[in-house]
């Protein structure tokens, strides 16, 4: 489908500079939408959430939602940004199907919060500054359906139908200053930059934050600049870029693609383009020049928003800890190493660590839990981790059972089995399934004297003091028991009764 | 017996408070009244005689139980067509909205039915409230009951006309540019545009939100009072509607019909006068002014240097936002549309509907609006144009400083034939030369008749502006001018109208016969 020759990624680095603009959509969470009360909730049979005003019906007038420009200042102080003292609404006019009112109610040169950074860690534990331009907030538009022809896409549909649940639902557009000088990591800048600032998102708990639904869409701006030039080239504008993998390969595509037409001595044409996530590549949409006319102009049926710096402070004062610090913290606290900390972050198992460890178990023991058992049978069913069915608090139970010596590992590993199939709690699943250690002197005395009686070469050496040997004792002892022996006992009762 | 037909809303609630007559009855003798003579005059667009006499029913009821819901529960209204209504058109005037209903109410509206006022129907006015004369209209002009060769004025040239005919006791019109107080003027009775923010624009179809402001039509300023109380007060759904209660309007009114003004600095604005006013008109003014001295009130000039550019400010900011407002008729979702043949895209379709749905004037200032608006003008278009507003805003604090109230002719001439000044559109837009300022500036107005030009023999309108906030004021000078000018008149200046008496058949012959109303039925729609 795609005839765009590429150069090579390496290639494109030796002749050129990346630079790069990314432009992240947020759908807010709030109950109702940014200016009618219409619910804003994701779904629902077309056209059910929809009132006069978000219809653009003729006289309907917009009120704005206090809720989300509270949603957007805390985005906006997370982020770094000043807020503005007074700023307002700003009608963006141009026509579109899917838009009611044939303008978008945004903002343009007065958005509610700017001039911020976000400070994004790449892999390898380097910190990269991103300078925030601008956030500012506006309404969605509606969503067009193409009914007919082959591709479900607008050209050779025999109709299109349009639903406007969406309309109207707040968004807040994030936008960067030109992300420049990241090279060969560029497109890791931009995967990370998106994946934290979706994280911070999630910690504010301001919006669903769900890439896959649409609630956080990227665009991303990328141009090339020959090497060493400093200067900014022509841009594409790769549109909705809906996974943080192709956040990574549409920069990556674009690179190579951009490099392979100005190493040919062609020009890039500015304009948007369509990433595919399945054969992972972009195709041209329309051209966009600076000089498109919105006509943007003051929204007159709105007043401005004028937060007062008590409002701004009070909004300071809820933020979450930011997840970069929380996660240095967190790592200084339970003393792990950076692999540790990584492999924690990466398996998504992060809060799931720290209520365990709130619960009252080691960091070690948590993380050992939650890494090697939970992780691998997630894996093995294609689950995420959190939907196991298996909660901190049983983590911190079977750990708690481990440490008082009635449970030993390979036991705890049966309990998680139970925990999965739902068998009940970690000390109802002990009982029913039989498990405990016995440490009873008696038993294992029994036990013991069964394992000299069959092993005499192995008890006349720990006799002649090689009291290393007891271990093949304890694992034939531990057989004998069906691994429910306390191990420390049993060694002890062989050295009383054979030294 | 009295006659009903042209008391005021006053009488009327008088009447209906002593049991002599009912709302129903009052409805159904209006109703009649333009049956007969709105075939003439065109005020109205849509008629519901059906839901106004229900209304109408249904206020009889609260009266006769002892719970009247407001003190103008029973009196018949009308709207004009650029108020949405729910279940009845609202046309905005224009083809692009015929057959639309809307599905809810304008709060105004919402405010007028829970008052209890029966609503008779909806009013011609110009295409999107776009003009001066009401022959914007795309389903033909209103012609003013003074002189029916004559234009009403407009925007609200239906709303003017329809209480001038004594077809309404009450009206509801919208003034962006003066389009309450100008057809007020030329109709001789009364208008009123309230201070921007005072009455809800919520399902008001905006011309230039920064501008539009609804607002009472009467024949007597206690009678606005009493319609602005009802419609006036904050509302929710409109974040530029202000916090403040409405105030003590018709007491206001009441107080000042005692004719004592003692104490009122009257400020009279030197730029609104002289050079295009009309000498009669001019006249008409000054024997008010004279009125207004005798009854206590010291006489001010106050000058507003920066008035002489609000109308190409006003040409400016009211296109620029009605360009955009405009936008949103595209066929997609209500309204006309046409379809191109062959294989029309959306934009296609678009763009066919809106060729076909707009008349010229609208067509104007689209094209105006979106060139003002656009990246490399706006600044020198749009911006200068909200400095210039700033000026005048400006101009009115200094005039306030000096003066309680301002004065001015409310247009500069009578009512002109209708016709004349349709192909030139400058001449058309300066009838509004006196009216534009309070509305880039917020602040109330009432126009109000000052007499008959002695050159036409036709109604002239005084204008008096306040302060924002201060619309009590219009309401006290407004009333006292009105005592003295009856007074001199031996009675209201409407009296002295031609009848529009019903000729045979029970309609006013004009032309060739009609054979039915020019304005749609509930019935008809259904």
């Amino acid at each position: 489908m795609s005839t765009d020759t590429l150069l090579s990624f390496e290639e494109s680095l030796e002749k050129f500079d990346p630079a790069m603009g990314l432009e992240v959509h947020v759908e807010l969470n709030t109950n109702t939408k940014m200016f009618c009360g219409c619910p804003a909730v994701f779904g629902g049979e077309p056209n059910s959430q929809v009132c006069p005003t978000c219809l653009g019906l003729p006289g309907a007038m917009p009120v704005v939602n206090a809720k989300a420009v509270e949603s957007a200042m805390r985005i906006g102080l997370a982020l770094n940004c000043e807020i503005a003292e007074w700023c307002r609404f700003a009608r963006k006019n141009y026509f579109y199907p899917d838009m009611p009112k044939n303008f978008q109610t945004s903002q343009y040169d007065e958005p509610i919060a700017f001039e911020g950074y976000l400070d994004v860690e790449l892999e390898g534990g380097e910190i990269v500054r991103v300078e925030i331009e601008r956030a500012h907030m506006e309404e969605d538009t509606g969503k067009s359906l193409h009914v007919g022809g082959a591709t479900g896409r607008i050209h050779g549909a025999d109709h299109s139908l349009v639903d406007y649940n969406r309309a109207g639902i707040p968004l807040i557009e994030i936008v960067t200053k030109p992300i420049m000088g990241s090279r060969e990591k560029a497109p890791e800048v931009a995967k990370a930059y998106v994946a934290q600032l979706r994280e911070l998102i999630v910690a504010l708990g301001v919006s669903d934050a769900r890439m896959d639904q649409g609630s956080i869409r990227a665009d991303v701006n990328l141009s090339l600049a020959p090497v060493g030039t400093g200067s900014l080239g022509t841009r594409t504008e790769t549109k909705n870029v809906n996974s943080l993998r192709s956040v990574e390969r549409a920069v990556r595509y674009e690179m190579q693609r951009h490099a392979a037409i100005l190493d040919g001595g062609g020009s890039i044409l500015q304009e948007t383009r369509h990433w595919h996530e399945d054969t992972g590549v972009t195709t041209s949409g329309r051209p966009k020049s600076d000089a498109d006319d919105y006509r943007y102009f003051p929204e007159p049926d709105l007043v401005p928003v004028a937060p007062s710096r008590e409002w701004v402070e009070e909004l300071k004062g809820t933020l979450p800890e930011l997840p970069r610090e929380k996660r240095g913290r967190l790592q200084k606290e339970w003393g792990f190493s950076d692999l540790e900390m990584r492999d924690t972050v990466g398996a998504g198992a992060l809060g799931l660590v720290e209520e365990t460890i709130a619960a009252g178990a080691s960091p070690q023991s948590a993380r050992k839990w939650w890494l090697s058992e939970l992780a691998r049978r997630a894996n093995d069913s294609g689950q995420e981790i959190a939907d196991l069915g298996v909660t901190p608090a049983d983590v911190a139970a079977v750990q708690a059972l481990v440490d008082a010596g009635s449970l030993n590992d390979k036991l705890a590993r049966q309990v998680f089995d139970g925990l999965i199939a739902g068998e009940g709690t970690p000390a109802e699943i002990v009982a029913a399934r039989g498990l405990a250690i016995v440490s009873d002197d008696g038993a294992l005395g029994a036990a013991v004297d069964k394992a000299i009686e069959a092993n005499p070469d192995v008890a006349d050496k720990i006799r002649d003091g090689k009291v290393a040997a007891a271990g093949a004792l304890i694992g034939a002892v531990m057989k004998e028991m069906r691994g429910q022996a306390d191990a420390g006992r049993v060694r002890e009762l062989i050295i009383e009764k054979l030294t | 017996m009295t006659d009903y037909l042209r008391a005021s809303a006053a009488d009327l609630v008088a009447a209906l408070e002593a049991g002599e007559t009912t709302s129903v009855a009052l409805t159904e003798l209006f109703l009649d009244r333009i049956e007969a003579v709105d075939s003439a005059v065109h005020a109205f667009l849509h008629v519901d005689r059906e839901g106004a006499l229900a209304q109408a029913a249904a206020s009889d009821a609260r009266r006769a139980a002892g719970a009247p819901a407001s003190v103008l529960d029973g009196v018949p209204i009308a709207v004009k067509d650029v108020l949405a209504t729910e279940g009845l058109p609202t046309t905005c005037g224009s083809k692009i909205l015929e057959g639309w209903i809307p599905p809810y109410d304008a709060t105004v509206v919402t405010r007028l039915k829970e008052a209890g006022l029966p609503i008779l129907g909806k009013t011609n006015m110009d295409e999107f409230a776009m003009g001066s004369s009401t022959e914007h209209s795309a389903y033909g002009p209103t012609r003013n009951p003074w002189d029916l060769d004559r234009i009403p004025g407009g925007s609200g040239g239906g709303s003017a006309a329809a209480v001038a005919a004594f077809e309404a006791p009450l009206a509801i019109g919208t003034d962006t540019g003066g389009s309450i107080r100008q057809p007020g003027a030329v109709t001789g009775t009364v208008g009123v545009k309230p201070t921007y923010g005072g009455v809800s624009r919520y399902g008001l179809v905006a011309m230039a939100n920064s501008l539009d402001q609804a607002g009472p039509v009467s024949r007597t300023v206690l009678d606005s009072a009493l319609l602005h109380e009802v419609i006036g007060g904050h509302d929710p759904r409109d974040s530029t509607s202000i916090k403040e209660p409405v105030g003590a309007l018709a007491e206001a009114a009441r107080q000042g019909a005692s004719g004592d003004l003692s104490g009122l600095r009257v400020g009279v604005i030197k730029e609104l006068g002289g050079e295009g006013y009309q000498a009669g008109v001019e006249a008409s003014f000054r024997e008010s002014l004279d009125l207004l001295v005798s009854a206590g009130a010291e006489l001010v000039e106050v000058s507003c240097p920066s008035f002489v550019h609000a109308l190409a400010a006003y040409y400016l900011i009211m296109p620029s936002e009605a360009s955009s407002n405009l936008a949103k008729f595209d066929a997609m979702r209500y309204g006309l549309r046409v379809v191109p043949d062959g294989d029309p895209s959306a934009e296609d379709v678009m763009r066919a509907s809106r060729d076909a749905g707009f008349g010229d004037e609208v067509k104007r200032r689209i094209i105006l609006g979106t060139y003002a608006l656009s990246s490399g003008y706006y600044d020198a278009y749009y911006g200068q144009a909200q400095k210039v507003r700033t000026l005048i805003s400006r101009d009115f604090e200094a005039a306030f400083e000096k003066a309680d109230v301002l004065v001015s002719p409310t247009a500069p001439t009578t009512a002109f034939k209708l016709g004349e000044k349709l192909d030139d559109p400058l001449a058309m837009y300066l009838n509004d030369l006196a009216t534009i300022p309070a509305n880039l500036a917020g602040v109330p107005g009432i126009s109000l008749p000052s007499g008959l030009a002695s050159e036409d023999g036709l109604p002239a309108g005084f204008q008096v502006l306040a302060p924002a906030l201060a619309d009590d004021r219009l309401y006290r000078v407004g009333a006292a001018l009105e005592t003295l000018l009856e007074k001199k008149w031996g009675g209201p200046l409407l009296a002295q109208a031609p009848s529009l008496d019903t000729g045979p058949g029970g309609r006013v012959g004009r032309s060739a016969p009609v054979s039915r109303p020019p304005y749609s039925t509930t019935g008809e729609m259904a």
